[in-house]
């Protein structure tokens, strides 16, 4: 095991108490800044995620899927590898969920082969929350339904930081299908704790005047917002959360909300244009904007990376030390 | 059972007479014979000095799931419940299996209560045939087998014009038609309340004019036909607003909520514990106080426990898959008198009227009263008395409550269903 020489994960590791990351909601700010900047420490001694620093040697992450997931999945796989760590998938498909077992009892199974953190995907929000609540390991919520997604948070926000700086008083526009986004409610949180200002844009039957009540402002038009936000976050039309479709159509959506080369002429010069990802080129983002000199997306992926390492390893830090 | 008792020195509570005193209670033959008698000879004495003495609750729709989901609850498990929790008479929902929508089905019922020597139950029969909102059951031959109302349960009846038909039907028997307020369309898939909190957690909601629009049309159809309506578990504040503007208009309508949305917000959700999954769903603050309010006007007419119970397995699933369900009975009473009563909201005598009286009478059934010659279906209840909700103690078989580990104030002491002691609290005995 490495000799843990870096200040600055010490310090990490002696300040991070949460055996679990549930959600962004719930953090403190000082929590959230620790997670950020521990995330930039390992970016930085791993060169961009690329080496190994294996200090979960001998550990076991499952990777606990029960909805289809490649690219978050991969990173958590890849991250826990980069730190040493073993890892184990469970998928949904073929399982013994489909023999009416409870995702509780799924859970048990799983640790009960010395499962030392769980990451979970999951439909339904909570189901992470109630899994915590009945296993010892590490549970860390790698989206739950509708409602947080925090490693997406993070490394959306991390990113903004390395293009951006402080983001006190910066202005973040989530643009899409606020309503079935889990990655728009960990940005929210998140963003608001480092005091940016939050815009939530889209149809109305996707964006609830609701939001205002916890300081976040609501529009229904992208153009009229566009001119004065420093950073646009384009989520991706959720489908298959949808029972009735909430707009007319595709085309109806992309002429209202998609991020093209006319509407980006009219945005601020400097404009960060991220996406969570898969996008549906050409509905939310045309692909010269998703390919162009403003598109960040890339490099969300890469911290993706970094910020899944600095999560793994706090969590199970701080099980160790209440085990 | 000709032994004689006597109920002495309790605080007696008796809102069908609006008497509210200290009295000695003399029942013979399973009937109240007289308040204060005399040299009452070799009757047996109850001690119940320091206690309230009161009309034993009426829960106007609990569910017992009997037959076919005996393991959500039995009808013998669910009454036992209800003695523990002060009921001594229990009008139950025809949401079985299969569904109560023959003379049979009702039979049934009625054996297996009798069997148990608990609560008296009365049977809500239903609506539909086969609970499908299509046809009407046969509600003539349902009621002269005893049936007390008719209702569609937990799938209240979506299509208008049958809904329309039943309230004229009904007429012909003299019965109330009984309705969970609650548009499917709207509220299909849907876990909680619609607002702040299910935004944030994003969860799949519940909007209040799924309650509101069926309450709108309900009211509307018993003010054309004349028919009795009841409209139950009222649990938003434009339901009640609605209720309260007929009732002035003097349409022949009476409503309940469950203790529950008096007490607990969407707030509770915040946990993602399923126990919090009811239905109607907990609402918001201004609900619940709209719905305290509408108590103590009489807007609303009676309280209900919300017993709708669920196995355990079930509840231990994720919050979409759980079904909505909890566990009420024994909670009940205790609940208001901390949150309602305690609280000075409402006093014991509005309370009582709330839960016993009021019922009884929506019922059309005897009971909720202590006149003399009524039956002997008493309760005696320890207002001083603090105790803490443990679920799996519970004679329920759900076990299931919102309010699992709360504190609460007041507690059932003792149960009396036509003179006979139905149930005790261990170590009350004087």
């Amino acid at each position: 095991m490495p000799r843990l020489d870096i200040p600055e994960l010490e310090h990490a590791r002696n300040h991070w108490t949460r055996p679990h990351l549930l959600d962004l909601e719930s953090l403190s700010l000082d929590e959230l800044v620790l997670l950020l900047d521990t995330a930039a420490v390992f970016k930085r001694v791993t060169q961009g995620c690329t080496r190994h620093f294996p200090l979960l040697k001998g550990r076991t992450c499952a990777n606990l899927f029960f909805e289809n997931s490649t690219r978050t999945r991969t990173s958590f796989a890849l991250a826990a590898r980069r730190l040493g760590a073993d890892t184990v998938d469970f998928t949904a498909a073929g399982s013994s969920l489909s023999k009416g077992e409870t995702v509780t009892d799924t859970a048990r199974n799983i640790e009960a082969m010395n499962v030392d953190a769980m990451v979970v995907r999951h439909q339904t929000p909570g189901t992470p929350h109630l899994l915590a609540r009945n296993v010892s390991c590490s549970v860390v919520n790698a989206g739950d339904g509708p409602h947080e997604h925090p490693t997406q948070g993070l490394l959306d926000i991390m990113t903004i930081r390395e293009h951006r700086g402080n983001l006190a008083g910066l202005r973040v526009a989530l643009v899409g299908d606020i309503a079935h986004s889990r990655t728009a409610r960990s940005n929210i949180w998140g963003l608001k704790k480092l005091g940016a200002q939050v815009i939530v844009c889209g149809p109305s039957t996707l964006v609830s005047r609701r939001w205002e009540a916890v300081g976040v402002e609501v529009s229904h038009d992208l153009d009229a917002i566009l001119p004065h936000v420093d950073v646009l976050n384009l989520l991706r039309i959720q489908f298959e959360r949808q029972a009735a479709r909430p707009f007319p159509s595709v085309r109806e959506y992309a002429l209202l909300y998609a991020m093209n080369r006319e509407r980006l002429a009219r945005a601020k010069d400097n404009i960060v244009i991220m996406a969570p990802g898969p996008i549906n080129r050409g509905v939310e983002v045309t692909p010269d904007v998703a390919d162009g000199p403003h598109s960040v997306i890339l490099d969300q992926v890469t911290n993706g990376l970094a910020v899944r390492m600095a999560v793994l390893w706090l969590t199970l830090s701080a099980r160790d030390r209440t085990t | 059972m000709s032994q004689r008792l006597l109920i002495r020195g309790g605080r007696v509570i008796d809102p069908s007479q609006k008497k509210d005193r200290n009295a000695d209670l003399l029942i013979d033959e399973g009937r109240i014979a007289a308040w204060d008698p005399g040299d009452v000879g070799d009757a047996e004495v109850f001690d119940a000095t320091g206690w309230i003495v009161a009309p034993g609750l009426v829960e106007l729709h609990a569910e017992l799931r009997e037959p076919g989901w005996e393991e959500d609850e039995t009808i013998e498990s669910g009454l036992r419940a209800a003695v523990r929790g002060g009921f001594t008479s229990v009008a139950c929902l025809p949401n079985t299996r299969p569904p109560i929508d023959t003379a049979a089905g009702v039979q049934f019922v009625q054996a297996k209560a009798r069997q148990s020597r608990l609560a008296k139950v009365h049977v809500i029969a239903c609506i539909s045939q086969n609970r499908e909102g299509q046809q009407l059951a046969e509600i003539g031959g349902l009621a002269e087998t005893g049936a007390v109302a008719f209702c569609d349960a937990d799938r209240p009846v979506q299509n208008a014009s049958l809904f329309r038909r039943a309230l004229q039907y009904c007429q012909m028997f003299d019965r109330p038609v009984f309705n969970f307020p609650d548009v499917e369309e709207l509220s299909s898939g849907g876990v909680m309340h619609e607002g702040l909190v299910s935004t944030i957690l994003g969860l799949p909601s519940i909007p209040a004019a799924a309650e509101d629009v069926m309450t709108g049309r309900d009211l509307r159809l018993a003010e054309a036909t004349g028919g009795r309506l009841h409209l139950a578990n009222i649990s938003s504040a434009g339901s009640v607003e609605l209720i309260r503007r007929f009732k002035a208009r003097g349409v022949p309508v009476t409503a309940s909520t469950s203790i529950v949305h008096c007490v607990l917000t969407d707030e509770t959700l915040r946990s993602f514990e399923t126990r919090f999954k009811i239905h109607p769903p907990l609402r918001t603050a201004e609900d619940v106080e709209s719905c305290i309010a509408a108590l103590i006007d009489g807007t609303i007419d009676a309280i209900s426990s919300g017993h709708a119970p669920r196995a355990t397995e079930k509840k231990m699933l994720e919050l979409d898959r759980a079904p909505f369900g909890m566990s009420g009975l024994e909670t009940c009473l205790s609940l208001a008198a901390t949150h309602l009563v305690r609280t000075g909201r409402l006093d014991w005598l509005t309370l009582l009227d709330r839960l016993s009286t009021r019922p009884a009478q929506v019922l059309g059934i005897e009971g909720g009263s202590l006149k003399e010659g009524a039956p002997a279906d008493i309760v005696a209840i320890d207002p001083q008395a603090e105790w803490v909700v443990h679920p799996d103690v519970f004679a329920s078989r759900c076990t299931s409550s919102p309010v699992a580990g709360e504190r609460l104030y007041g507690q059932v002491a003792a149960t009396w269903v036509d003179g006979r002691l139905v149930y005790e609290r261990p170590g009350s005995k004087t």
